[in-house]
């Protein structure tokens, strides 16, 4: 019972919609998928600055699955593989891995400064190079970390909704 | 012929209706938690985009992985023609009594188990041996507590059990019924994978039993399963209700408005159902494995109570 008055009490903490970014990167491939986006989030390397924002952007305010954008447990399942941080010598061969599991018609999105251009990693010894230099990035996502705003800004890109 | 139009008529229904369900439940969960919801459509959308995507399937994998996923939907469609939803008199009700469905809903679960197993991975092999113990749990449960309801009627068919109950409808109020009912609430949980036995929206691979099956899927056999997994579960909620509530559900013989009528109420029950499902979803954590057995246990004692009540108040 505190629990039900809790819920009516808050009741809907989801921001009011704003409007869509039309210029907002929407490459070809999108149009195929129709409005449901399934995301599947590798980490390669970050320092969880944007796994929060990512969090937050799937989160009750935020709340980015009301544009038809879900994360996934598995990259069989998905259509965009969301890549964090520079990507490691250790997640290299993972990342091309993951890459390969996922079915055409597929998306990689490189989320933060990290991914687009390794960030302040630049040049250590246990960096193999940006998203980019691995696998084909389809999106980029700047900040350090991207606010969730632009996460979902980015992500309806890709829903178009 | 109006069993053979209802028959038709609830296939459609639920194959139309039942990716609607999901979307519905997943919006009430959504604003329960505060959230705006993608909508009651969203999974149909999924579906659409599914079934264009590729077709792959992992390496080592063979017939078993790429005979499941039509075998589990085939399995849900000939369940929603056999089980009295629309209409009581189905043209299949003479071919398919209780344990034939039981039997088909096992059929389709072990499927997808050896499926899972095909893939060689630790989570496809972990999920489907959590499956088979949820599943030797669930069927005993299910056949006894519609067996209990059958005595009565003297019948296993399903049929002629809810038409024994919509010719006296003050018969569910009894302990045998009350039983039955809570017995079949639970297992219809357990059998569809939601929230206290397994979780359906979960990331965690530790904690999935249904999902962890279907973690290699992808496109074309994905969205059949998809598909699959949200008829079982219109087609339970609709057998939960039809059991014990059977208001609106037609006969042998009843024209076109009757039938459209037991439509509309077979969908506003079965929705009422799923969305009380959900918001109770919301209040609820996930049981931890080793606790599901317990619960499942409790759920079978209640449906062999109620076959025992069933003989001695008869």
């Amino acid at each position: 019972m505190r629990l039900w008055r809790k819920i009516v009490k808050t009741g809907r903490v989801a921001e009011p919609a704003p409007l869509r970014d039309p210029d907002a990167p929407r490459p070809g491939v999108a149009a195929e998928l129709a409005g449901s986006v399934q995301i599947r989030h590798v980490d390669a390397g970050s320092c969880n600055g944007c796994e929060v924002e990512i969090a937050s952007a799937f989160g009750p305010v935020y709340d980015a699955e009301r544009y038809g954008a879900r994360l996934v447990a598995s990259p069989r399942h998905a259509d965009a593989l969301l890549v964090t941080g520079p990507v490691t010598r250790n997640m290299e061969m993972a990342l091309r891995r993951t890459h390969d599991a996922v079915a055409e018609p597929r998306l990689v999105i490189a989320l933060g400064d990290c991914a687009r251009n390794c960030g302040v990693f630049v040049g250590a010894y246990g960096v193999a190079g940006a998203v980019s230099d691995v696998v084909p990035v389809d999106v980029e996502v700047p900040g350090c970390p991207p606010e969730p705003e632009v996460i979902v800004a980015a992500l309806r890109g890709l829903t178009g909704r | 012929m109006s069993g053979v139009v209802g028959a038709v008529l609830q296939v459609i229904v639920i194959a139309v209706g039942s990716p609607l369900l999901v979307g519905v439940m997943r919006q009430v969960r959504a604003r329960l938690e505060g959230r705006a919801g993608a909508g009651i459509a969203q999974p149909w959308r999924d579906l659409r985009k599914l079934m264009r995507k590729e077709a792959i399937a992992p390496h080592g994998t063979g017939w078993v992985f790429r005979a499941a996923p039509p075998l589990l939907a085939g399995t849900a469609l000939v369940v929603a023609a056999v089980v009295p939803l629309v209409t009581t008199a189905s043209p299949l009700d003479g071919v398919a009594d209780l344990f034939a469905v039981t039997a088909l809903l096992a059929l389709g679960s072990v499927a997808l188990a050896l499926a899972a197993l095909d893939t060689g991975t630790a989570f496809g092999g972990m999920g489907a041996s959590r499956e088979m113990t949820v599943l030797a749990l669930v069927e005993p449960t299910i056949l006894v507590s519609i067996f209990a309801l059958s005595i009565r009627v003297g019948s296993t068919s399903l049929g002629s059990i809810v038409t024994a109950t919509v010719e006296d409808p003050l018969s569910v109020i009894s302990p045998v019924s009350v039983l039955a009912a809570v017995a079949l609430a639970i297992v219809t949980i357990a059998e569809t994978g939601r929230i206290p036995v397994d979780n359906p929206s979960t990331h965690l691979e530790l904690t999935m039993i249904h999902e962890a099956m279907v973690l290699e899927y992808a496109g074309p056999d994905l969205a059949l399963i998809e598909w699959a997994s949200a008829m079982r579960l219109s087609v339970l909620l609709g057998l939960l209700a039809s059991l014990f509530f059977p208001l609106g559900i037609s006969g042998a013989s009843t024209g076109a408005l009757a039938l459209l009528v037991s439509v509309i109420a077979l969908v506003v029950k079965v929705t009422l159902m799923g969305a009380l499902l959900a918001a109770g979803e919301v209040f609820m954590a996930k049981l931890r494995l080793f606790r599901v057995p317990e619960l499942l246990a409790g759920s079978f004692l209640l449906a062999l109570l109620a076959v025992a009540a069933s003989f001695f108040l008869a």
